[in-house]
């Protein structure tokens, strides 16, 4: 395998983008990106879409194919990855995977995803299924909210974690989200307006949730021969990726107070890349419940099992605390368009590395250069972890 | 944000077939006020829900067997906001409760006050028939 570096981001504003069609979408975040690798789309050999809705909460079948078209590949190597929440690290995967191969010298990974089509029950009974449709939905009815509240009712029943550190999550990540003009919601809360927000599914409430988004977030990574050749001024090199999966059904899952799947593909990329959590300079976790934010802190190896609550409590996820999380205001307030998330992740921690996040304010300090992305598919049915290097 | 020009998609109603032959003893058990779980001849593991094949040693040689009713809640959620087919119902408390044979259920759970429902506490997993005749399965309340 060879040394594979990303040279190129880009991503569109989040929100309800009801002004644009899919195509249109992935086009906003490509273009930015083509050019901030200084290439032409005719360079790219193989691109990897992440993308989940496709003929259930948007119109088209076949994204991968549209959106190529539309932004000029036609003629490139080309796939749709599903990973489900964590389908644009897949698509990044798949791309690093290209790169890293020798069988592409030029790759992009392309997350896009149009969530705001439907109604939103329809959009609950969508991702709802997203589980096991015939064994945990069809005669119960579980929502995403509703499986992740599983976790927090287990964590908080195991190690005394309360609403409040739950409300802690979202007035951080709605704090950073403030100062990130892409971001979906850019209100400042408090812990009360979290606390006295509708309940979901108990003991989530609506500002534990992230909101339903559409946005997209493209990649291109090149070979090491071809960042020399293209005089790239600041490479951030792929250390390490790691991945695992988790059983379909959760009554299958060996406990609820964290996500096996994240444990196992930390401990991968952590191996790969030779890293230490304590060497983090930055993370972006797979926060689209606050409780999830948690069990990762925990599950990457931040603090022990039981101490992610400390830990948010301490200001410690915070810049200028030991790990700053989701700077960017995490899916919970920058958005989660579910396909394009992963490839966000990887936009976010490259602008950091580079220190070129816009807006200063949210900029965490660099001492060793290297950042970490976490995404979770499903319940923790799937996990990419991925370690950046600058 | 003001109201963007759209076209409607053209509409389809999807509905699946879902095939059963091979748990069909498992459906069929729930209308006799039984829960069925598989257990592998081959390796002995005990399978909830239950399945044809064995994912543990892949031989296909299974016996049904009927599970205790004695179920240890090890979590819970109240589900308020519902999905587009489960808007007529009322907001439901879904658990996922251990037996005593070792495997977990994820059902709902009635009986209770949601104030009463806690981790730890015991429930009662019964088979019912739901007022439309689809044959399902819940925690309640211990006699």
């Amino acid at each position: 395998m060879r040394k594979v570096a990303i040279i190129g981001v880009g991503s569109s504003k989040f929100g309800v983008r009801n002004d644009v069609n899919v195509a249109e979408l992935a086009f906003e975040a490509f273009k930015p990106s083509i050019e901030d690798a200084g290439i032409t789309p005719k360079d790219i050999e193989f691109v990897a879409v992440g993308s989940t809705g496709a003929g259930a909460w948007y119109e088209e079948l076949l994204p991968a194919v549209v959106s190529a078209e539309y932004c000029g590949l036609t003629g490139a190597g080309l796939l749709r990855c599903e990973a489900a929440c964590a389908s644009g690290s897949a698509a990044f995967a798949t791309a690093y995977w290209a790169v890293a191969s020798g069988q592409a010298e030029i790759a992009a990974a392309l997350g896009v995803e149009k969530m705001r089509e439907i109604d939103t029950p329809t959009m609950m009974e969508w991702i709802g299924r997203a589980g096991y449709y015939l064994w945990e939905f069809h005669n119960f009815g579980l929502t995403f909210p509703a499986y992740y509240a599983l976790y927090a009712t287990a964590h908080m029943a195991r190690f005394g974690t309360t609403e409040e550190d739950l409300a802690l999550v979202a007035v951080k990540n709605h704090k950073y989200a403030s100062m990130n003009p892409i971001a979906h919601l850019q209100n400042r809360i408090t812990v009360d307006d979290v606390l006295s927000s509708m309940v979901i599914a108990a003991p989530l409430k609506l500002f534990d949730c992230c909101p339903v988004s559409d946005g997209a977030a493209s990649v291109i990574l090149a070979s090491e021969e071809k960042v020399k050749e293209l005089k790239v001024d600041t490479p951030v090199w792929v250390a390490g990726i790691g991945y695992a999966s988790g059983t379909a059904n959760m009554s299958k899952r060996l406990d609820y107070v964290g996500l096996e799947a994240s444990v196992a593909a930390a401990q991968k990329a952590y191996k790969m890349a030779n890293v230490t959590p304590d060497q983090l300079d930055v993370a972006v976790v797979h926060d689209c419940f606050t409780i999830a934010e948690i069990m990762a802190y925990e599950d990457l190896g931040f603090c022990k099992k039981g101490e992610g609550a400390k830990l948010i409590r301490e200001g410690q996820t915070e810049i200028g605390g030991k790990i700053p999380v989701n700077v960017d205001g995490g899916l919970k307030a920058k958005g989660h368009p579910i396909g394009t998330t992963g490839c966000s992740m990887i936009y976010e921690l490259t602008k950091q590395l580079r220190e070129e996040a816009v807006e200063k304010s949210r900029q965490a300090p660099m001492k060793n250069y290297i950042a970490l992305a976490h995404n979770v598919g499903g319940t923790g049915h799937y996990c990419y972890v991925t370690i950046l290097r600058r | 944000m003001a109201v963007m020009p759209s076209i409607k998609s053209r509409e389809v109603k999807i509905v699946q077939d879902i095939p059963i032959s091979k748990t069909l003893q498992f459906w069929e058990a729930l209308k006799q006020g039984k829960i069925l779980a598989t257990k592998c001849r081959k390796c002995g593991k005990l399978y909830f829900p239950p399945a044809a094949d064995c994912s543990n040693c892949l031989a296909s040689d299974m016996e049904w067997v009927e599970l205790s009713s004695e179920a240890t809640i090890e979590t819970f959620t109240h589900v308020v906001v519902r999905p587009t087919t489960f808007q007529q119902e009322k907001p439901y408390t879904v658990a996922i409760g251990k037996l005593k044979e070792g495997v977990r259920v994820l059902a709902w759970l009635t009986g209770f006050k949601l104030s009463e429902v806690k981790v730890g506490m015991k429930a009662k997993l019964v088979a019912k028939l739901t007022p439309e005749g689809r044959p399902t399965y819940e925690f309640t309340r211990p006699e």
